[in-house]
């Protein structure tokens, strides 16, 4: 029978699968962060459990750790706890951690593609939805709630039932200016925030087979913001290119190995999705979110919509609210809105790739007096890169702020914030409500439009950017 | 995890699609490193002011909807954040079942593994429930889990889905990390083919 690429992992990862019985889904690396993991850990302790393959288990320090000066202490104390006890716990149960003074510190997203520990064809669970990044190598990734993670933790195993698969091939090439963010935006605008639901999506066509992995993952890491299990990307010379030589890649003869098993992990030719969606790469214009949730988006030519225009009661009234938070008046042109903040990061845009195209945007140039931006680096080996490159020298020279890695202003849990009434330009990956902070504004952009944003002090169409 | 077989609770409509995690428990709350505690946080921006006092026009604090066990929401309700704090927050608030249009994938995943009941049903059935609890102060519904009802005071009852092993947990309140375990040696040979 022929089958897709999510059925082939989905197989191969079997541990137990009766008709009458919930199968049992093997897991072969399980990525630990600080802040859904506590209640996991307690829970082993509470039933006298271990963790059966702590060599599988990685953990980092991310969602809300300071970006600022490492030297100085976390003025956040309840913050400190946390990370105190995420050391306490892999100490205990012996799990490998890339702690706040590592050199590996960073997203928890950034440094898996990044270490060689994400690889084609592996289950890959974190306690964070966006775990679905991962799906760019040709992984099976995806987010689960604490007491999953407690599960994987005791039996490096989930109870999983088998989903569906969604096709959503982009052929054609991307104009320039419009980059994987728009892609990923432009689709969860055309299906919805729960267009997703219920299904595993695999990116394929020719717009995709051209991105970097980098850019794959930025594709990959928003499947969720579709309501998807998981994204993913089948792996191709473009995926071993850049895992060869990775820290944990399998090396010489074992990775040539390794590389014709990934061979034979795309989709069969002739097998068939559950559903699928076709669009063209050529009809893609730089998105800019104005509403409050990833699905309220339009092309930066757009304007703010008319709840009026709504298909139904409930999304007028879900317009209304939105507008009202984000105060945004229906009708207004997008490069009409001025902001506030700027926020250049998140595990959907720091790497190294997202800092060179803000970078190149900033160059020579200087962020706008009415405007406060920062450039947050997904790790600490990106940021090393950037500074080899001079690239946090151009952000600085800009009036840009460089900082130390992790989640940062993606989710407000350490000290970085929107104030209230604050709108903010920003390449993470939500814009709910409070989300940066309580109050605050975001709108989703690429890269290139935050930084070209930071210089206008309002949205503007990076393509006629001078 | 408390087993779930019946309930009979006071109904209070949401009137919003698409309620995400942060909305449910915002970020400031997940520094905790316990499982209890969230209930008073629940909904933090949308239930309390500026200064901290309640917000008398969200529905949750209406006095007729006080002791409400049963929430009743638009579709796509739990999106985002994979945050198991929200389930949490939900059932420490004093939520046995929540009925809406439907789901999110990982939301509904945590709600079973903490003894929660994720309904769905048709949007039509969902509007004219949630009308219902409006216009009749105290309403209640009852939940048969055994027979996969939601069962109104007039005796009207609609049927729900639910996977098969999704109600053994919730009707045994079974520790699934037991059960997987019972199949250790399986895992042990898949580790070692």
């Amino acid at each position: 029978m022929k089958k897709t690429m999510y059925e082939k992992i989905w197989e191969t990862h079997l541990v137990r699968a009766s008709a009458d019985e919930v199968p049992i889904l093997y897991i072969d690396t399980h990525l630990v962060h600080e802040v859904t993991s506590p209640q996991a850990f307690e829970g082993l302790r509470l039933n006298n459990r271990k963790v059966r393959r702590p060599d599988l288990t990685f953990a980092t320090m991310d969602h809300n750790v300071p970006t600022t000066d490492r030297a100085l202490p976390i003025t956040d104390l309840i913050a400190a706890k946390q990370m105190e006890t995420l050391a306490e716990n892999c100490s205990e149960f012996d799990i490998p951690l890339y702690d706040i003074d590592s050199p590996e510190q960073g997203i928890v997203h950034v440094i898996g593609p990044e270490l060689g520990i994400t690889l084609p064809g592996k289950t890959i669970v974190c306690g964070d939805s966006h775990t679905s990044t991962h799906g760019a190598l040709g992984a099976l990734a995806f987010g689960i709630g604490t007491s999953e993670i407690e599960h994987v933790l005791a039996t490096q195993c989930l109870l999983q039932q088998e989903s569906e698969t969604f096709e959503i091939r982009i052929d054609g090439t991307l104009p320039y200016g419009v980059t994987a963010k728009d892609i990923i935006l432009a689709i969860i605008g055309h299906i919805g925030i729960d267009g997703g639901n219920g299904a595993v999506v695999e990116y394929t066509g020719s717009a995709i087979r051209a991105l970097s992995i980098e850019e794959r993952m930025t594709v990959c890491n928003m499947s969720i913001e579709a309501g998807a299990r998981a994204g993913m990307i089948a792996p191709d010379d473009t995926t071993y290119e850049y895992i060869a030589g990775k820290r944990f890649a399998p090396k010489g003869e074992a990775f040539d190995a390794a590389v014709e098993g990934w061979k034979q992990l795309p989709t069969d030719e002739d097998a068939t999705y559950d559903r699928t969606l076709q669009l063209d790469a050529a009809e893609i214009a730089p998105q800019v979110t104005w509403g409050t949730n990833p699905g309220m988006v339009t092309d930066v030519t757009g304007h703010v919509p008319d709840p009026a225009d709504m298909a139904t009661v409930d999304e007028k009234t879900a317009t209304e609210h939105a507008l009202a938070y984000m105060d945004l008046k229906p009708g207004t042109p997008i490069t009409d809105i001025p902001v506030d903040r700027v926020f250049i990061g998140s595990c959907t845009n720091s790497r190294i790739s997202d800092l060179r195209a803000a970078a190149e945007v900033a160059k020579g140039r200087k962020v706008a007096d009415t405007v406060s931006a920062m450039v947050v680096p997904g790790s600490q080996a990106v940021k090393r890169q950037a500074e080899a490159e001079g690239l946090d020298e151009i952000f600085r020279a800009a009036g840009f702020e460089w900082r130390e890695a992790g989640c940062s202003m993606c989710l407000g849990m350490n000290p970085d914030t929107l104030l209230p009434g604050q709108r903010c330009a920003s390449t993470s990956n939500r814009n709910f409500e409070g989300r940066q902070g309580k109050g605050g504004r975001t709108h989703l952009v690429s890269p290139q439009m935050a930084a070209a944003t930071a210089v206008t002090g309002r949205f503007v169409d990076i393509r006629q950017f001078q | 995890m408390d087993a779930f077989k019946e309930h009979v609770g006071r109904v209070v409509p949401l009137d919003r699609i698409n309620v995400d995690t942060d909305q449910i428990i915002p970020k400031q709350f997940l520094k905790r490193i316990e499982r209890t505690g969230f209930g008073e946080f629940l909904f933090y921006d949308w239930r309390y002011l500026e200064n901290g006092d309640p917000n008398p026009e969200f529905v949750l604090n209406l006095p007729r909807y006080a002791g409400a066990s049963i929430l009743i929401a638009g579709v796509n309700f739990g999106c985002g954040s994979s945050r198991e704090h929200a389930p949490w927050a939900l059932q420490q608030y004093g939520f046995k079942a929540i009925l809406a249009p439907s789901f999110a994938d990982i939301f509904r995943n945590n709600c079973y593994k903490n003894g929660i009941l994720p309904i769905a049903l048709p949007a039509d059935v969902i509007t004219s429930l949630s009308q219902e609890a409006r216009d009749t102060e105290g309403y209640q519904l009852m939940i048969d889990l055994e027979q996969q009802s939601v069962i109104c005071a007039d005796g009207t009852a609609h049927n729900f889905e639910i996977g098969d092993f999704e109600k053994y947990c919730l009707l045994n309140g079974l520790d699934e990390i037991g059960w997987t375990l019972q199949y250790e040696a399986d895992i042990a040979v898949y580790e070692n083919r």
